[in-house]
């Protein structure tokens, strides 16, 4: 009895030592159970497959595709994507000039939504403010626009569009990771902000005055 | 006539059913505490190729996860970054660091980073992220303190019976959506008060949301 007993201790003690704790840090991948059906013959977006020629799951669409099913809510009534229009392009219909007001209809929530999207996107280089003060400037980003100067102020909207979705100079695009609407949104957010910075106290409305001075 | 079997063989039975429950014990307390993805997953940590800090770029440097994990509300698959979003900063911050190899060449080739894989459901359980973030489930009740890890590793099982506790009462759980990136907020630093916030302002989020609460099987195992 005496050997058995010592024996299952040692057996408790050796699987214990091996496979240790819940929740321990562990570099081995996990063991499944009952396997039965968990990886299946399907494709999972990211990940490495055989079937296309570059070996990757996700493929890009066909150049010249288009998602042409929802059309989006313009000031000037729906448009869909695939439309040579000032919203989906930045510049006027048939032209190269780039359009002077935002498509979209600007209102509260397209503010909001824009504020969203900017300090996501923007604001670890741009700063909260726009003023080219982010995060990254301490960190050896010497370059960054500041959203303030004359000339920004002064460019039509469909341009700062162009520069958000395709890039300019040493800024890359954010067309893979904000969408149309949204790129709209944060347009009239950034000259949200620029008016914020060049208005005087007396613009603000007579009943958020008591709030301004305190 | 000496006996056949000596007396202590009449112990035997009772000493053969002893050591019978002891070995059962053992093994179904092993079965419990191992055979299950709190033991199995949690706390996989796998070498990732570049090491790459969620506590740097989200503690220190303030990012949002969605600047990276773009799809995060908008799909049911929460994506990885394309190098090309690394190369944002890393064209000018560490500009020609040798840990940044692997991500410039990638950015250059258009050959992706063989990032391991750390959650991942079985193939027969539909998730979605979108449909969480929308109704503000916040990212730290399924992944952990990200923010801090300078390495990822599972923290949550993310087993049937973790996902159920969260889908039999979400009011326990549900936060504004705006906050739901945010994995240090709290409603109250005080965690009497906080646990009162969460009770009322979850019941009144379920109530104006119309939230349901999921527990039919066909809801994850369509
Ligand atoms: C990774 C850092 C970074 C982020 C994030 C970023 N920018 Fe920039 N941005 C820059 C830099 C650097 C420049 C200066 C480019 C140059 O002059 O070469 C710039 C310049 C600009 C300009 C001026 C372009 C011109 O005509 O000179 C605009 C407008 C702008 N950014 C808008 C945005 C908006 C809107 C966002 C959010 C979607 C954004 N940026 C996000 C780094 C960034
Ligand atoms: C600067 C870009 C960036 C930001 C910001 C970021 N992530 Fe990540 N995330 C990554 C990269 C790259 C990986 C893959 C490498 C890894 O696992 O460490 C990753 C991996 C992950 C994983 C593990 C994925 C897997 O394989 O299962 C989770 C979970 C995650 N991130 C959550 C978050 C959360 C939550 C936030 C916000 C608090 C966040 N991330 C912010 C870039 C980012
Ligand atoms: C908003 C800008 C920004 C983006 C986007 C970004 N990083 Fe960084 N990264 C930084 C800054 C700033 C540092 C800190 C530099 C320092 O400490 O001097 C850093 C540091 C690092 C380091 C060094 C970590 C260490 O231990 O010091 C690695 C590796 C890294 N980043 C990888 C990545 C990868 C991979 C991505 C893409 C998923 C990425 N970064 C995206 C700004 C960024
Ligand atoms: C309700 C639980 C839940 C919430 C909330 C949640 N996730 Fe996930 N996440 C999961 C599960 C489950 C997986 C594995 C999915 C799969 O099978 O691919 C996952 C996978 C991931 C991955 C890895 C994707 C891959 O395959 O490489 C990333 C990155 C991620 N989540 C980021 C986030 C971020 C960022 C948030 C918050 C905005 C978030 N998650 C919120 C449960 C959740
Ligand atoms: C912290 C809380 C929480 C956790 C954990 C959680 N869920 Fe959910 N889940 C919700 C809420 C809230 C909803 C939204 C219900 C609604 O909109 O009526 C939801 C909805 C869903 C839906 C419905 C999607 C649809 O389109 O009908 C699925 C599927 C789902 N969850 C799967 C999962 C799986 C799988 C897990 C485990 C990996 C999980 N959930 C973990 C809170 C949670
Ligand atoms: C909230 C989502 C959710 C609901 C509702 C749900 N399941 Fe599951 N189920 C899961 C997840 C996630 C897993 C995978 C668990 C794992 O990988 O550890 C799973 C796994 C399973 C498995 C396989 C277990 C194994 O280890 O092989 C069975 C069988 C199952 N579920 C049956 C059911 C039945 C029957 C119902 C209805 C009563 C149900 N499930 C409802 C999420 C759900």
């Amino acid at each position: 009895m005496r050997i058995f007993l010592t024996l299952l201790a040692v057996v408790v003690v050796l699987v214990v030592a091996i496979a240790g704790f819940r929740g321990s840090l562990s570099r081995r991948t996990p063991i499944e159970v009952f396997p039965d059906m968990d990886r299946q013959l399907k494709l999972r977006p990211q990940t490495p497959n055989g079937f296309f020629a570059n070996g990757r799951s996700s493929q890009m669409p066909v150049p010249g595709t288009i998602a042409r099913s929802t059309p989006l809510q313009t000031a000037a009534g729906p448009v869909f994507p695939y439309e040579d229009a000032a919203v989906n392009t930045g510049r006027l219909p048939g032209k190269t000039n780039f359009v002077d007001l935002n498509p979209m209809t600007v209102d509260l929530r397209l503010l909001e939504r824009g504020r969203e999207r900017y300090t996501i996107n923007c604001a670890p280089c741009h700063g909260a403010l726009g003023d080219g003060n982010g995060i990254t400037r301490k960190y050896g980003m010497a370059v960054i626009g500041n959203l303030h100067d004359k000339r920004m102020v002064q460019m039509p909207d469909g341009e700062i569009f162009n520069t958000l979705s395709y890039g300019k100079g040493l800024m890359q695009g954010y067309a893979g990771q904000i969408d149309v609407p949204d790129r709209w949104a944060v347009v009239a957010y950034v000259r949200a902000l620029q008016l914020a910075r060049l208005g005087t106290p007396e613009d603000v409305p007579a009943s958020a005055q008591a709030a301004l001075r305190k | 006539m000496s006996a056949i079997f000596p007396k202590w063989t009449n112990r035997l039975p009772l000493l053969m059913l002893a050591g019978l429950i002891l070995i059962g014990t053992g093994v179904t307390a092993g079965v419990w505490y191992y055979f299950t993805p709190k033991y199995a997953r949690v706390g996989y940590q796998p070498v990732q190729p570049v090491a790459f800090s969620h506590a740097i770029h989200v503690d220190q440097l303030g990012m949002d996860c969605r600047y990276c994990h773009s799809a995060v509300e908008k799909s049911w698959f929460s994506n990885l970054p394309a190098s090309g979003t690394c190369m944002n900063c890393h064209s000018q911050v560490l500009k020609d660091d040798p840990r940044l190899a692997l991500v410039r060449q990638s950015a250059a080739t258009g050959k992706p980073i063989p990032w391991v894989q750390i959650h991942r459901t079985p193939d027969y359980v539909y998730f979605n992220h979108s449909v969480h973030v929308n109704r503000g489930i916040s990212c730290v009740h399924c992944h952990g303190q990200i923010n801090v890890m300078d390495e990822v590793y599972h923290a949550k099982p993310l087993s049937m019976a973790f996902c159920l506790e969260c889908h039999r009462d979400p009011a326990a759980f549900i936060r504004p959506p705006d906050k739901v990136t945010d994995l240090t907020w709290q409603w109250s630093a005080d965690p009497r008060q906080n646990a009162e916030l969460q009770r009322a302002n979850g019941q009144k989020f379920v109530h104006d949301w119309k939230v349901e609460s999921l527990q039919h099987c066909s809801a994850c195992h369509r």
